[in-house]
């Protein structure tokens, strides 16, 4: 017998013959911690549901309250609007921030400063109550004299404060994306005799997007949450809807828990499809992140290490 | 265009005269002359730093030029001349311009999002406002061309750097260029890839294109350019007659360069 180890065997398979089996190699830390986790989390739970003043009766109830969909169905709107036009106006000041015009390019910053340096509930308030500000808007036209008070309902409110702010964030997201095309993808787009504006939107932007969309998933589930601020407008949103409701019944927890199981559920939805419209963009440009399933697989089978399909 | 027939013959398709460039306050083209007729092919060698890029970007005024002129095709690019006053040009009419000059790049700069059909039907479609069928048709004849028949739905990625290259001549030849631009088209390869892009280029100028290409290969150099100028900081030190710049440079400066790189 020899105390020399064994050469490292650089193929399994042929070395182990006919008469040998392979047995993978065991992970025993990994199962003990997921075991652990487990265990916490059953805990958890069986606290939640013991607990009888979670109230699970009346959350049960209220779940499928009409005016909690109502409220519910303001929040996806407001969602969707504020995200559209952060996303357009987004855009727009991103391509000014890279003019070669210097007006322009300070005018993009100075909006991007500004609705980023002031807290949105504040901006919220603000726009709420512009008519103590400018109780008549005429938009510099003469002739025209519109009553504050009427034009800047609640709701319009809450999508002027949610959606300008948005878009000084959207820029910066669509800045990047933009700055992170090589300058030789527009060279050659121009050499082709693409006009710049073809440029942007067949060549630039589309590569752009793999770096703009995950950020962009991230702010839309911000922006759903961050929509519960409109509750000080008195805008019937989720939220707002849920806080009525208690201020009537005084069921405050299950209510919250209700608005709170609303907002999962619509962000886990929203993961799951961002999940899928990164996958669309990753088009061409590198190997597609694994599904959840395969990420499973992956964990308990190999050493590899998980792909998180952000490589170069 | 305002030359037309016989006359339009005797134009040449460059023309630089004193062409003046400077970044910042660093001039890197300093008062250069050069001529390329109509089927020409002029080869651009010199050490790396002296103004070769510069120059052919100057040529489809992917750099503006600061003095001088550039006449390419009997006209001043990026300006237009009414009377005796020379008119900037806005982005449209230089874009119309550049679409008759093909450019290829060191690093092939395809398009990553889209297949190689889609890189080559892109410009024509976009920029010439060709059919759909008309500009793959076109398309898939060029990379039967080039070689690459079987590759028209893969993404570039997927290819090696010598096809991507090929990819790339053919996506400028798709916009059918009169003249084609080559910036170290073979620099960025592996030496075993680099001979099916000169093979290629080398057809390009038989059948009677011109061209200028800036170039660190000697034998193509000397082997398919009609002429090579020498270029060194910021000027053309040296022009002539491929075979004699390459094998039998006159000045020291050429000499001292083509004893280094051999
Ligand atoms: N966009 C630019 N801004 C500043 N300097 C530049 C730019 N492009 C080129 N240069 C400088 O100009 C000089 C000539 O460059 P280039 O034309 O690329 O030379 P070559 O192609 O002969 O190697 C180099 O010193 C380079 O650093
Ligand atoms: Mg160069």
């Amino acid at each position: 017998m020899t105390s020399l180890p064994a050469p490292p065997l650089p193929d399994i398979d042929k070395a182990a013959g006919p008469d040998l089996t392979v047995v993978p190699k065991r992970h025993p830390v990994r199962w003990l911690t997921a075991a652990v986790l487990l265990l916490i989390g059953a805990a958890t739970l069986r606290s939640v549901f013991t607990n009888p003043r979670f109230g699970w009766d009346v959350v049960n109830t209220y779940l499928r309250d009409i005016s909690i969909a109502r409220g519910l169905a303001v929040t996806l709107e407001l969602t969707a609007v504020c995200m559209l036009l952060g996303v357009v106006l987004g855009v727009v000041l991103a391509v000014m921030r890279l003019s070669v015009n210097p007006v322009v390019r300070s005018a993009a910053f100075l909006y991007v400063s500004f609705f980023r340096g002031t807290p949105v509930l504040v901006q919220l308030l603000f726009w709420y109550n512009l008519a103590a500000l400018y109780p008549t808007l005429s938009f510099g036209i003469p002739g025209l004299s519109l009553d504050a008070n009427r034009m800047i309902t609640p709701l319009v409110a809450a999508i002027l404060g949610l959606g300008l702010n948005e878009a000084a964030y959207m820029s910066e997201i669509v800045r990047a994306g933009i700055l992170s095309v090589e300058q030789g993808q527009a060279e050659a787009a121009g050499a082709l005799g693409l006009t710049r504006a073809q440029t942007m939107r067949r060549v630039i932007l589309p590569q752009a997007m793999r770096v703009i969309i995950p950020p962009t998933g991230n702010e839309t589930i911000g922006m759903l949450k961050t929509t519960a601020l409109v509750s000080v407008l008195a805008v019937p949103d989720l939220l707002y809807s849920a806080q009525i409701l208690y201020s009537r019944n005084f069921q405050t927890i299950p209510l919250l828990i209700v608005a709170s199981i609303w907002y999962m559920v619509v962000t886990s939805i929203l993961t799951i499809g961002q999940f899928y419209v990164e996958r669309r963009f990753a088009r061409g440009n590198r190997t597609l992140p694994p599904t959840p399933l395969q990420r499973l697989r992956q964990m308990f089978s190999t050493h590899a290490p998980i792909a998180t399909g952000r490589q170069p | 265009m305002t030359v037309d027939g016989a006359a339009a013959d005797l134009v040449p398709m460059v023309r630089a005269e004193k062409v003046r460039k400077h970044f910042g306050r660093l001039e890197v083209l300093k008062g250069v002359d050069l001529e390329v007729q109509r089927g020409e092919v002029v080869c651009l060698i010199g050490p790396s730093g002296s103004g070769k890029s510069t120059f052919l970007r100057c040529i489809n005024h992917l750099e503006t030029v600061d003095g001088g002129r550039m006449w390419v095709d009997g006209q001043v690019m990026g300006y237009e001349q009414r009377g005796n006053k020379l008119h900037e040009l806005g982005d449209k009419e230089i874009c119309r311009r550049r679409t008759q000059i093909g450019m290829v790049f060191q690093h092939f700069n395809l398009f990553p999002h889209m297949t190689v059909l889609e890189n080559l039907v892109e410009a024509p479609r976009r920029a010439l406002k060709e059919s759909k069928d008309a500009a793959t048709e076109r398309a898939l004849g060029l990379l039967d061309q080039v070689g690459l028949g079987d590759k028209a739905q893969a993404y570039p990625r997927h290819l090696s750097g010598g096809q991507q290259q090929r990819v790339a001549i053919a996506r400028a030849l798709c916009m059918r260029p009169k003249l084609m631009l080559f910036d170290e088209p073979t620099s960025a390869l592996d030496p075993e890839l680099v001979g099916d892009v000169l093979t290629v280029m080398r057809d390009l100028a038989a059948s009677g294109m011109t061209m200028v290409v800036v170039t660190h290969e000697m034998g193509f150099a000397r082997e398919v350019a009609d002429r090579v100028a020498f270029f060194d900081a910021g000027q053309v030190v040296e022009v002539g007659p491929a075979q004699q710049v390459v094998t039998a440079p006159q000045h020291a400066r050429t000499k001292a360069f083509l004893a280094a790189v051999r």
